[in-house]
C-alpha cells in the first residue's frame, strides 16, 4: 500500500511541477492549426490573431500552438496532449477537428474549447466562423465595375455549402451593378494544388473571362492574372504581393476581435459556450487592402460595406431566382441562418452546373 | 483561344518530362526509383530558396539539380550499396523528401518568386500562330526537348548508352565483360535525381513563382506512369507527356464552357486515361518485351 501512495505521490509531484507554476496565475490559450503557422493563408491568419491576443493581454495570458495537425485521429492525440498540459482554452481551427474536440471536451470539462467551422456545440465547446459571402458581394459589385468582358471566372475546391454561398453572393454582388454579368466556374476538387490553380485560371482567361475569383488557397491565380494583366481577388490573406498590379481586394479573415473577446470572457470568469457567426459587422470577414480600382469603385465598395455593417443592406434578401428559374428567396424576404448554412442551388445567370 | 491552350499544355507537360526522362535513364540502367515524387519536392524547395536568396534564377536551377542528386545518392547507396529493396528505398525517399522539403522551406512560404523571363527569338517569336508557341516559351520548355533528344542519342547512338543498356539487360554479362554495374547505375541514379529536381524548380520557380509543402501534387507519380506508357522510349515520353497535359488542360476547359459533366469525373479523367494507355500497351507484349530493361528491379551482388 504504502509503495502505492509513493507512486501516486510522485505522479502528483510531477503534475504538479508540470502545470502546476504556470497554471495557477496565468491563462494558458492553445492552438491547433492545420497547416504551418506560416502557410500564408487559413494557418496564418489564426496565428498572427493568437500574437494579437499576446500582445493585448501581456503577461496575464501565455500561448501555445501545434502545427501540421492532420484531421481524424492525429487531431485527438493533439488535442488531448495540450489539454494535458494545463492549456485553460483551446481553439480547433478546421472543420476535421469537430468531432475530436467534442470528444477529448468530454475528457477534461474544466477546459474551454473554441471550435471553428463546425456545428457541434457542448457546455465547454463554443462554435465560430465567418460570413465570408458577406465579402464575396462586394467583390461581385467590383468585378462587375471592373470587367471589360463582363465575365468572371470563379475557381472552386468542393461543392459545400459555403463554397457555393459564396459563389452565389459574388453573383448578387455583381448583378446588383450589371444584371447581365455572367461567372464561369471551374472545379478543382483540392483546396490546394497550385499547378492545378493556375491552370484553371489560364483556362478561364483563355475563354475570356478578364477577373479571376477562388475558393482554393494558394495564390497561384494571382500570379496568373499577373502575368496575363488582368484582375482577381486573393483569398484568406491579403495577397497582393502575389500580383502587385493584378489585385483587386482580397478576403481577409480577421480572427483578432472574436479572439480578444472569448479570452477576456475566460479572463472575467464570464466565459459561455456560444454560436458565433460573424461578418463584416463585426471585423471579422474584411475586404482589404482595396487596390488598383478608380475611385468611384472603391467607393462603391465602401459604401456596401458600411451598408452591410450598419443591417441596411442583406446579401441573401429576396427578390432571389433560382438559376432554374424558381423562386430561391421570396421578395422582401430574408433567408436565415440554417437554410443559409446548408444551401446548395445557383442564383440565376450563373454558367455552370452545381454537382450534387 | 487554341494557341493558348496548346501553349498551356506545353507548360502543363514540362514538369512532367523533364522528371520521368531522369527516371527513364535510371530504369534503362535496371534501377526502379520510386522516389521521383520526393525528389521533386527537395529540388522545388531549393530552387526557390535559391534563386530568391540569390536572385539568380540560374542558381536556383543549380541548386535544384543539386538537390535532387543529393537526395538520388541517398537512394543509390542504401538501395544499390547496400542492396536494399528498391521499391521500398523509393517509396521511403518520396515520404524523406516531402518532409524535408517542408522543413528547408518552412522560412519561404508566402514569398512571391523569382520571375523567369520568356525567351523570344527574335524575328521567329513575331511570327502568326508558331511565333510565340515555338519560340517564345520559357527556358525550360526549350530545356526540356533538347534534354529529351540528347538522351535519346546517348541511349541508342553512343558507347555510354550502350553500356547503360547492357548493364539494365543483362548485368551480371555486363559485370562479366568489366563494366562496372555499381558505377553505371549510380551514374544513372544521379541523373534521374538531377532531373526531377529540376521538374521540381520547374514547378516553384515558372509553374508558379511560390513555393509551398506538396506543391508537387502527385506529378512524380505521373512521371513514373509515364515511363511505362512510353515503353522506355523518349520520343513516346514527349507523347506521353503531352498527353496527360492535354487532358488534364481540356478537362477545365471542358467545365469553363459549362459542359454538364461532373467535374469529379473530369478530375479524373487524366488518371484514367493514364491507366487506360498502360493497360493497352502492357497487353501488346512484344512492344513491351523489346524495350523493357531485363533486370529492371533487381538488384545486382557481383560473385567475385
Amino acid at each position: 500500500m504504502k509503495k502505492y501512495l509513493a507512486v501516486i505521490g510522485a505522479f502528483a509531484l510531477i503534475a504538479g511541477l508540470a502545470t502546476g507554476a504556470s497554471a495557477a496565475d496565468k491563462l494558458k490559450v492553445c492552438f491547433v492549426y492545420t497547416g504551418p503557422h506560416n502557410d500564408g493563408g487559413w494557418s496564418q491568419q489564426h496565428d498572427t490573431a493568437r500574437l494579437a491576443l499576446e500582445a493585448k493581454f501581456g503577461d496575464k495570458i501565455e500561448t501555445a500552438y501545434v502545427e501540421n495537425v492532420a484531421e481524424g485521429p492525429d487531431a485527438e492525440r493533439a488535442i488531448e496532449r495540450l489539454a494535458r498540459s494545463g492549456c485553460g482554452m483551446i481553439f480547433t481551427t478546421s472543420f476535421g477537428f469537430m468531432d475530436p474536440t467534442i470528444k477529448i471536451a468530454k475528457k477534461f470539462p474544466k477546459v474551454k474549447f473554441e471550435h471553428d467551422a463546425g456545428y457541434k456545440m457542448a457546455d465547454n465547446v463554443s462554435i465560430y466562423n465567418m460570413r465570408w459571402y458577406e465579402g464575396r458581394y462586394v467583390q461581385g459589385q467590383i468585378a462587375a465595375k471592373m470587367s471589360k468582358t463582363g465575365v468572371a471566372g470563379y475557381i472552386v475546391s468542393f461543392p459545400i455549402p459555403e463554397v457555393v454561398m459564396g459563389i452565389d453572393a459574388f453573383m448578387l454582388g455583381a448583378q446588383s451593378v450589371n444584371p447581365d454579368f455572367k461567372v464561369k466556374v471551374v472545379w478543382v476538387n483540392t483546396w490546394f494544388d497550385p499547378g492545378k490553380e493556375a491552370d484553371a485560371a489560364k483556362a478561364l482567361i483563355d475563354q475570356g473571362v478578364d477577373i479571376i475569383v477562388q475558393h482554393t488557397d494558394s495564390p497561384a491565380a494571382m500570379q496568373i492574372a499577373e502575368e496575363r494583366g488582368l484582375h482577381a481577388f486573393g483569398q484568406s490573406a491579403d495577397m497582393s504581393k502575389f500580383g502587385p498590379k493584378a489585385h483587386l481586394a482580397s478576403l481577409v479573415d480577421n480572427w483578432t476581435p472574436y479572439y480578444i473577446d472569448r479570452v477576456q470572457a475566460a479572463l472575467d470568469g464570464t466565459w459561455k459556450s456560444t454560436d458565433t457567426w460573424g461578418g463584416i459587422k463585426s471585423g471579422m470577414v474584411e475586404l482589404q487592402p482595396l487596390t488598383n480600382m478608380p475611385d468611384d469603385v472603391k467607393a462603391l465598395a465602401e459604401s456596401t460595406m458600411e451598408k452591410i455593417k450598419s443591417g441596411e443592406l442583406q446579401v441573401f434578401k429576396g427578390p432571389i431566382t433560382k438559376q432554374d428559374g424558381s423562386v430561391g428567396v421570396a421578395d422582401g424576404a430574408v433567408m436565415d441562418d440554417k437554410t443559409l448554412s446548408g444551401l446548395n442551388w445557383y442564383v440565376k445567370g450563373i454558367d455552370d452546373k452545381l454537382p450534387q | 483561344m487554341f494557341e493558348g491552350i496548346l501553349l498551356t499544355i506545353i507548360t502543363a507537360a514540362t514538369p512532367l518530362l523533364f522528371a520521368a526522362i531522369g527516371e527513364l535513364v535510371a530504369e534503362r540502367s535496371g534501377v526502379l526509383n520510386l522516389g521521383v515524387e520526393g525528389m521533386m519536392a527537395v529540388g522545388a524547395v531549393c530552387g526557390f530558396a535559391a534563386s530568391n536568396l540569390t536572385g539568380n534564377p540560374l542558381l536556383g536551377v543549380l541548386a535544384a539539380m543539386i538537390a535532387g542528386m543529393l537526395a538520388a545518392s541517398l537512394f543509390g547507396i542504401v538501395a544499390l550499396f547496400f542492396v536494399a529493396n528498391q521499391n521500398a528505398t523509393g517509396v521511403a525517399l518520396t515520404l524523406f523528401g516531402l518532409g524535408l522539403s517542408g522543413l528547408i522551406g518552412s522560412a519561404f512560404v508566402g514569398v512571391p518568386g523569382v520571375p523567369i523571363p520568356k525567351v523570344y527569338i527574335p524575328g521567329l517569336s513575331e511570327l502568326p500562330v508558331v511565333g510565340t508557341l515555338v519560340f517564345g516559351q520559357d527556358p525550360f520548355v526549350y530545356g526540356a526537348i533538347l534534354l529529351t533528344i540528347a538522351t535519346w542519342w546517348f541511349i541508342f547512338k553512343t558507347r555510354g548508352g550502350l553500356i547503360l543498356r547492357a548493364v539494365g539487360d543483362n548485368a551480371a554479362s555486363a559485370h562479366a565483360l568489366g563494366f562496372s554495374v555499381f558505377r553505371t547505375r549510380f551514374l544513372a541514379v544521379l541523373f534521374g535525381g538531377a532531373c526531377a529536381g529540376i521538374a521540381g524548380a520547374y514547378l516553384s520557380m515558372v509553374y508558379t513563382p511560390q513555393w509551398t509543402q506538396a506543391m508537387t501534387a502527385g506529378r512524380g507519380w505521373i512521371a513514373l506512369a509515364l515511363v511505362v506508357f512510353a515503353s522506355w522510349l523518349p520520343g513516346r515520353l514527349v507523347i506521353g507527356a503531352l498527353l496527360f497535359g492535354a487532358v488534364s488542360i481540356l478537362q477545365l476547359h471542358a467545365q469553363a464552357l459549362g459542359i454538364g459533366i461532373p467535374s469529379q469525373f473530369l478530375s479524373m479523367l487524366p488518371y484514367i486515361v493514364t491507366v487506360i494507355a498502360l493497360v493497352l500497351i502492357s497487353r501488346n507484349r512484344a512492344l513491351l518485351s523489346v524495350n523493357t530493361p531485363a533486370t529492371l528491379g533487381r538488384p545486382f551482388v557481383p560473385d567475385t
